[in-house]
């Protein structure tokens, strides 16, 4: 009687059978050996993703098509594009514009594959009264739930990763799961990752999320045009991160906050390209970065375009 | 060496053999440890959801319990520190019982980020070598490697010395010195390293205060003890172990002086936090106050803080310290007060307010608590099965012909 189920990833035994295993003292021999089960050994043997070389990389991302189409029933890519030489993406938010109505925050979860039961948000947007001590964020809401937005004696300022270029997630990781790719993305590696959740309490801007359970997603919501270190399904018990959206950027589109917000408070570019509109922002605004106190040196910029 | 296995196994033996006390306590425990193991199946399967930690506070009651016995493990070993300075023949006779009680609290620290673990599966990714351990970067990677070490000293020092014993010659300085030698700052270190892994984080001011591991050491001097005192009349008591009263009343004086350190270290922080008044100052108001009327942790500190110098006065005067009754209240009040002041109240204010100002009200859930009482379960465990195996030779009841030994 075979009772291990393969189920999303990995293995799960349930409790009886494993209290089996345990009894007769041979657990080991309760994983799985057939062929069908391969992949859980492949995936449990693989290497950290820089010692990889194009072919076993290939061979990683065939194996994971594989597995999320079992699991999924739908056809997923996984793809690997490289960083474009010459590039450091950077980000601007125009706070005056910003009026707090989350369409960013929802644009993200459907690109980027995120758990949807329980939620997990890449973006949080914090909502803070007019005229009231603020910089800190100690004062801010994140759970505001007007009927319209803007509320007129608020002001709203949405919050991500801002892939800092001296971050202190990946100075924390103890596995180098996690690392800045060379046009300035942190990537997470969920094939990596123990899941000891350090990088999490070293994030100054609450960037980093967990996978506490099974992410839950339906199969018809998935985004089936995914990035390796981007937004492929995840697993239970890895972190997670915005990695402005690695899988379009890379690609030369915009990330799917920037093009979903109806205001145009979100702009993005790259800061090499001294035409671009982010560098025009960072010249002729007056912007500021999160907690720029810490030394983390994010480029993420905010900044007060026009207006009250 | 077929000899010498022959008669680990022989001495391995004693483990099974006890009076009916014995295997009930064993039972007792082991009920606790079956529980713990359910709960954590149940985790395994569900993930770490079954917890109560989220984003926010994304580390509980599991980190928490691994800070706390590292202070246990560092102290236990201290203890070593008056007995080689000063040759103090009380207390250097019962080193062996604070080694075998180090080798246990790591143990149990192991076991606690385990549990922490979301993909326990792939701890080998944090190996030199085989994994991509990234050192010395990270802080815990260096956690990983003075930990380990830690455990490797420690067993060393404590099988070399039962084997010389169990072979009934004493075992000799020169070369297991450098070895106990290198135990008392690798101690320090264990110590230290954990703090500096809260310590180097900007992102948690409450953390990234500069007094962090000077209080880590200083509580660690007093809880350590403690269990220790506790763990010696259990052992004088139930063998033929016999531990001087004047060992006991030693380390008693010396948890007094550490217990001093520790409060004024506590009130040097109180003081600069509360005066100052900086946004920084929000997660110690959360502490001992509340903030914005979330107050879970209020209660808990104050009697932290009434426990632990109450422990210090008993301790500090030699006719309460002098007194079983009120040296193990003592004991007692100081393992209760280290225990929430290094473990709950040290890992969770550091996360409130959280990152981006959220006041997530973190309660251990059921599951966390069976798991963590499971582990402790373990740890009685694995101790009094050290216990077992090693008091018999050490009282000179087990012994081997010298020709076995020198196989």
């Amino acid at each position: 009687m075979q009772k291990i189920t393969k189920k999303r990833d990995g293995i799960h035994l349930d409790r009886r059978s494993f209290l089996k295993g345990a009894a007769l003292g041979l657990a080991g021999t309760a994983l799985p050996l057939k062929k069908a089960e391969a992949s859980f050994w492949e995936s449990f043997f693989q290497k950290h993703f820089k010692e990889m070389n194009d072919a076993e990389i290939k061979q990683v991302l065939g194996r994971l098509e594989e597995e999320y189409e079992k699991k999924y029933k739908i056809a997923i890519k996984v793809g690997n594009e490289k960083e474009i030489p010459g590039v450091l993406f950077g980000y601007g938010l125009d706070l005056s514009r910003c009026i707090g109505c989350r369409r960013c925050e929802y644009a993200c979860v459907d690109e980027n594959n995120q758990s949807k039961d329980p939620q997990i948000h890449w973006i949080s947007v914090l909502r803070f009264k007019k005229g009231e001590k603020w910089v800190d964020l100690e004062n801010s809401e994140k759970y505001y739930n007007p009927e319209l937005v803007p509320e007129p004696e608020y002001f709203y300022m949405p919050v991500q990763c801002q892939q800092c270029e001296d971050p202190p997630c990946v100075r924390a990781c103890p596995t180098q799961a996690t690392w800045k790719e060379p046009d300035g993305i942190v990537v997470v590696d969920y094939n990596w990752c123990i899941g000891c959740r350090y990088c999490m309490a070293a994030c100054p801007y609450g960037a980093r999320h967990f996978n506490w359970t099974e992410p839950g997603r339906k199969s018809e919501e998935i985004n089936p045009q995914t990035h390796y270190l981007g937004n492929r399904p995840r697993y239970k018990g890895v972190v997670e991160k915005c990695t402005f959206c690695i899988q379009r950027t890379r690609n030369g589109r915009y990330p799917a906050c920037v093009e979903a917000c109806p205001v145009g408070a979100r702009k993005f570019g790259n800061l090499l390209d001294p035409n671009s509109e982010i560098r025009y922002a960072i010249e002729h605004k007056r912007v500021f970065r999160l907690k720029e106190d810490l030394n983390t040196n994010p480029k993420f910029y905010y900044f007060f375009a026009y207006g009250v | 060496m077929g000899n010498l296995i022959k008669n680990f196994f022989i001495a391995l033996r004693q483990i099974f053999i006890g009076n009916s006390a014995y295997y009930l306590w064993i039972a007792f425990l082991a009920f606790f440890i079956l529980l713990g193991f359910s709960a954590y199946l149940e985790q395994l399967n569900r993930g770490l959801i079954t917890t109560a930690m989220r984003d926010q506070v994304s580390w509980g009651l599991f980190i928490s319990n691994f800070t706390f016995l590292v202070g246990v493990a560092a102290a236990a070993v201290l203890l070593v520190v008056p007995a080689y300075l000063y040759n103090f023949k009380p207390i250097k006779e019962i080193v062996l019982f604070g080694e075998l009680l180090a080798i246990t609290a790591i143990t149990m620290c192991i076991l606690f980020i385990l549990v922490d673990m979301g993909q326990p599966l792939r701890v080998w990714h944090i190996l030199p070598f085989i994994g991509a351990m990234h050192f010395p970067a990270s802080l815990l990677a260096w956690d990983v490697v003075v930990l380990n070490g830690y455990l490797a000293i420690n067993s060393i020092i404590a099988f070399y010395v039962l084997y010389r014993l169990s072979i009934g010659k004493e075992y000799s300085m020169s070369v297991i010195g450098p070895l106990i030698i290198l135990s008392i700052p690798w101690a320090v270190s264990i110590h230290t390293v954990t703090a500096f892994l809260y310590n180097g984080l900007s992102a948690r001011p409450f953390w990234n205060a500069s007094i962090l591991a000077p209080r880590f050491l200083a509580s660690a001097f007093c809880s350590g003890p403690a269990i220790m005192l506790i763990l010696f009349q259990i052992i004088r008591k139930r063998s033929e172990v016999d531990i001087d009263n004047k060992a006991i009343f030693k380390i008693a004086e010396l948890i007094a002086y550490a217990m001093a350190i520790n409060l004024f270290l506590l009130g040097a922080e109180a003081f600069k936090e509360f005066y100052s008044g900086g946004v920084d100052s929000y997660s110690i108001q959360y502490l001992y106050f509340g903030l914005h009327g979330k107050t879970s942790l209020v209660p808990w500190m104050w009697a932290a803080t009434i426990m632990n110098t109450t422990a210090f006065f008993l301790f500090l005067f030699p006719k309460t310290r002098e007194n079983f009754t009120t040296l193990n209240l003592g004991c007692i009040l100081i393992i209760m007060g280290v225990y929430i002041e290094k473990g709950m109240g040290l890992v969770v204010p550091g996360f409130v307010p959280d990152a981006l100002g959220e006041i997530y009200e973190y309660s251990p859930t059921k599951s966390e608590i069976l798991v963590t009482m499971g582990i402790w379960a373990a740890g009685a465990l694995l101790y009094t099965l050290l216990l077992k195996f090693a008091v018999p030779i050490y009282t000179g009841k087990l012994r081997f012909e010298t020709t076995a030994g020198k196989a």
